[in-house]
């Protein structure tokens, strides 16, 4: 299995080709047990929220991670970021391992991948001034304290994310929900990270706003050389902003591609189910795009079906499906990666 | 003021000019602001805003959910086959709600009462409205349940909302919906929170059942790519009011509004990566302290002086077709212009 980019780029340029790997991640699995008992617990199974995720991303690029609730994406920005410990897999940024290291070197570590909520209004402590709020990784980070002072460079940073430097001392009721995005970004640009999760980012704000913080992350990766991690359950933010694209079922990619493969070309077929389900803004579309209306719902993580995961609702399994995993992998006649027996390019459900 | 009416006969349901305010000790809110609609059996009306548009508070009038106080109906009319239901004694307006006009909500997991079965709440419609015995009631519910695809429906009829899955739980709200078989199903961002594939189960559900029962349908929602899926006709709302209503294929094609012209380009689109993305500067007004003239023009590329100071009304640009801009036409040539390059 090649998780080389360049070995699956034919026909697409891929403008981070040589550039330096940032995060590399290896068959990183998170189950949750399940236990049964009061006073002697005992484990009757597990939630398999991330099993088995493997990419790389590079330095400036941005991977968008699309699925639907309890595909296991959150799970993955947690495992990302070390807030959860990961069951096995390895996780290495720039070459060092990010599992590994303790103390005073995770903290070092730590500064160079943030995270940016979903939800601004609980995301931000309500008592605190955006000040403080945004200055409060200098005070974990002693040795990253701006040599300018503190203030002066939370003033920076609200400049830098379009909010008025002035409102230092306000509180974040009295900002909107697109503001208040705008302050968790300051917050997560404070270190000078070099790879920012982002966790459903926009799905809490009004169409209009959302263009204005897409917008925003966009300007900052340019000027600052950022690379994204970009988790979101929309397609069509997801095809926006992102270079490549992973497409997550039930706790595995389903396919890996540049987002020209994934939306233009979809091998997976639950990719394509997905991507025939999205409304497109456009009347004169109506009846004249193909649909895969997929049966049911997904199945739960603590009882995956057997071989593939998406099986049960795919109209092409066989016994095949149900016996062998699908690795990711190049198959024969696509250039991107599917986990899928069966994979084969449907342009009829592309989105052009 | 009335709309042509391009079906013929006493339209299903007429909202006309209708006023709702908030008053609270910090101030008078105006939620909405002068609303006006019509709707034929068998069509789908798709009010589209974001939040603080007024799209829920229309929804809550309508049905006669809205808490009053805070809320008060300042103004207008709705008229339900041409009877007008806010000067209604509460007696007949409680048959007509359910019967005639039923609602779904976005949330079912919180519309639903976790401490009751769903058939029983199901059922419950047929007890009180129509008088239904506990046996006959619960057939109904499970004859309901499998008609909007729940699976094991006589199994499942006992089980608690929080056994469903979100997919699920929205078909039991839909099914309760249409118990009583209304005229007009209001549908308040009624896939919302649900995921891609199960959204594009739940609206084939309700498309086929209004042409099934020949229902009027008003769908509240904030998403362009569902209102262009189902919707006949579309009303955009702004900081309470309407700022254009037309027919779905001419509003995206040639708007005449330059808030809809910038909610068009704002959204990334699945068919075409890469362009950035025009958003719409600020933020809406707040709704307690509105600008004087047009509630989009501090946030608008084409306000002038006119816009600042005078409100333009909703008027009529071309048959059929109404924009309250005061160049309403300029912007109608130009997204016109713009379709034309794209088609070429």
């Amino acid at each position: 299995m090649s998780l080389n980019p360049q070995s699956h780029t034919t026909g697409v340029v891929d403008p981070f080709a040589d550039a330096e790997v940032v995060l590399d991640v290896k068959d990183l699995v998170k189950h949750y047990p399940l236990t049964q008992g009061v006073v002697f617990q005992k484990k009757v199974g597990a939630v398999q929220a991330v099993d088995g995720v493997s990419f790389q991303l590079r330095k400036g690029e941005t991977l968008g991670i699309v699925g639907e609730s309890g595909s296991g994406k959150s799970t993955l920005a947690k495992l990302l970021m070390r807030l959860e410990d990961p069951d096995s897999g390895s996780v290495a940024f720039k070459g060092q391992d990010f599992l590994s290291v303790k103390g005073e070197e995770l903290r070092r570590l730590r500064r160079k991948i943030q995270i940016i909520f979903q939800d601004p209004y609980t995301s931000l402590n309500p008592r605190m001034s955006v000040g403080d709020i945004i200055g409060e990784p200098f005070k974990l980070h002693k040795d990253a304290r701006p040599a300018q002072g503190i203030r002066n460079r939370v003033k920076e940073l609200l400049d830098l994310v379009g909010l008025n430097p002035d409102h230092i001392n306000r509180y974040p009721h009295q900002f909107s929900g697109g503001q208040r995005q705008r302050i968790g970004i300051a917050r997560g640009l404070a270190l000078n990270p070099d790879v920012i999760i982002c966790d459903e980012p926009v799905s809490a704000l009004d169409v209009s706003v959302q263009a204005q913080v897409m917008n925003l992350l966009e300007d900052l990766q340019k000027e600052m050389g950022l690379s994204y991690i970009f988790i979101a359950h929309d397609l069509s933010v997801v095809r926006h902003i992102s270079d490549r694209v992973g497409v997550m079922y039930l706790g595995k990619l389903a396919e890996l591609g540049h987002d020209e493969e994934i939306y233009s070309a979809p091998a997976h077929p639950y990719t394509q189910a997905l991507l025939s389900a999205v409304p497109v803004p456009d009347p004169t579309q109506r009846g004249h795009r193909q649909q895969i209306v997929l049966k049911g719902d997904p199945p739960s993580p603590a009882n995956p079906p057997s071989g593939c995961r998406f099986r049960t609702r795919c109209w092409k399994a066989t016994d095949r499906c149900a016996e062998e995993v699908p690795e990711l992998m190049v198959r024969p006649g696509i250039t991107q990666l599917a986990a899928c027996h069966y994979a084969a390019q449907n342009e009829d459900v592309a989105a052009e | 003021m009335t709309e042509t009416t391009t079906t013929s006969g006493t339209p299903l349901l007429e909202v006309r000019n209708l006023e709702v305010e908030f008053r609270s000790k910090t101030g008078v809110a105006q939620a909405i602001n002068g609303m006006n609609f019509t709707l034929h059996a068998g069509e789908t009306l798709a009010i589209l805003g974001e939040s603080g548009s007024g799209k829920s508070v229309t929804a809550q009038t309508i049905m006669g959910i809205l808490d009053m106080p805070p809320g008060h109906i300042t103004g207008g009319q709705i008229l339900y086959r041409g009877e007008d239901l806010l000067t209604m004694g509460e007696e007949k307006r409680r048959k007509l709600r359910g019967m005639n006009i039923s609602m779904i909500f976005q949330d079912a997991l919180s519309s639903l009462n976790p401490v009751l079965p769903v058939g029983w709440q199901i059922a419950e419609m047929f007890r009180v409205h129509r008088g239904f015995k506990r046996k006959e009631a619960r057939a109904k519910a499970v004859e309901l349940m499998q008609k909007v695809g729940i699976p094991a429906a006589e199994k499942r009829v006992w089980d608690f909302p929080h056994q469903f899955s979100g997919g699920m739980r929205q078909r039991i709200m839909i099914a309760m919906a249409i118990a009583l078989d209304p005229d007009v199903l209001i549908a308040d961002e009624p896939t919302t929170a649900l995921d891609v594939t199960v959204q594009a189960q739940v609206m084939g559900l309700l498309k086929d059942l209004q042409a099934e029962h020949n229902m009027g349908l008003i769908l509240i929602t904030h998403d362009l790519g569902v209102v262009a899926d189902v919707a006949d006709k579309i009303a955009v709302m702004y900081a309470g009011r309407v700022m254009e209503s037309a027919d779905v294929f001419e509003i995206y094609a040639r708007t005449a509004n330059p808030y809809t012209k910038g909610l068009l380009e704002s959204i990334p689109r699945i068919d075409g990566a890469g362009e950035r993305l025009r958003a719409i500067p600020g933020l809406p007004p707040p709704l307690t302290d509105m600008p004087a003239g047009c509630p989009f023009s501090p946030r608008c590329e084409f306000a002038t002086e006119l816009c600042t100071a005078e409100r333009p009304a909703l008027r009529e640009i071309v048959p059929g077709h109404r924009s309250a801009c005061h160049y309403a036409e300029k912007i109608y040539a130009m997204s016109a212009e713009g379709t034309e390059e794209a088609r070429a």
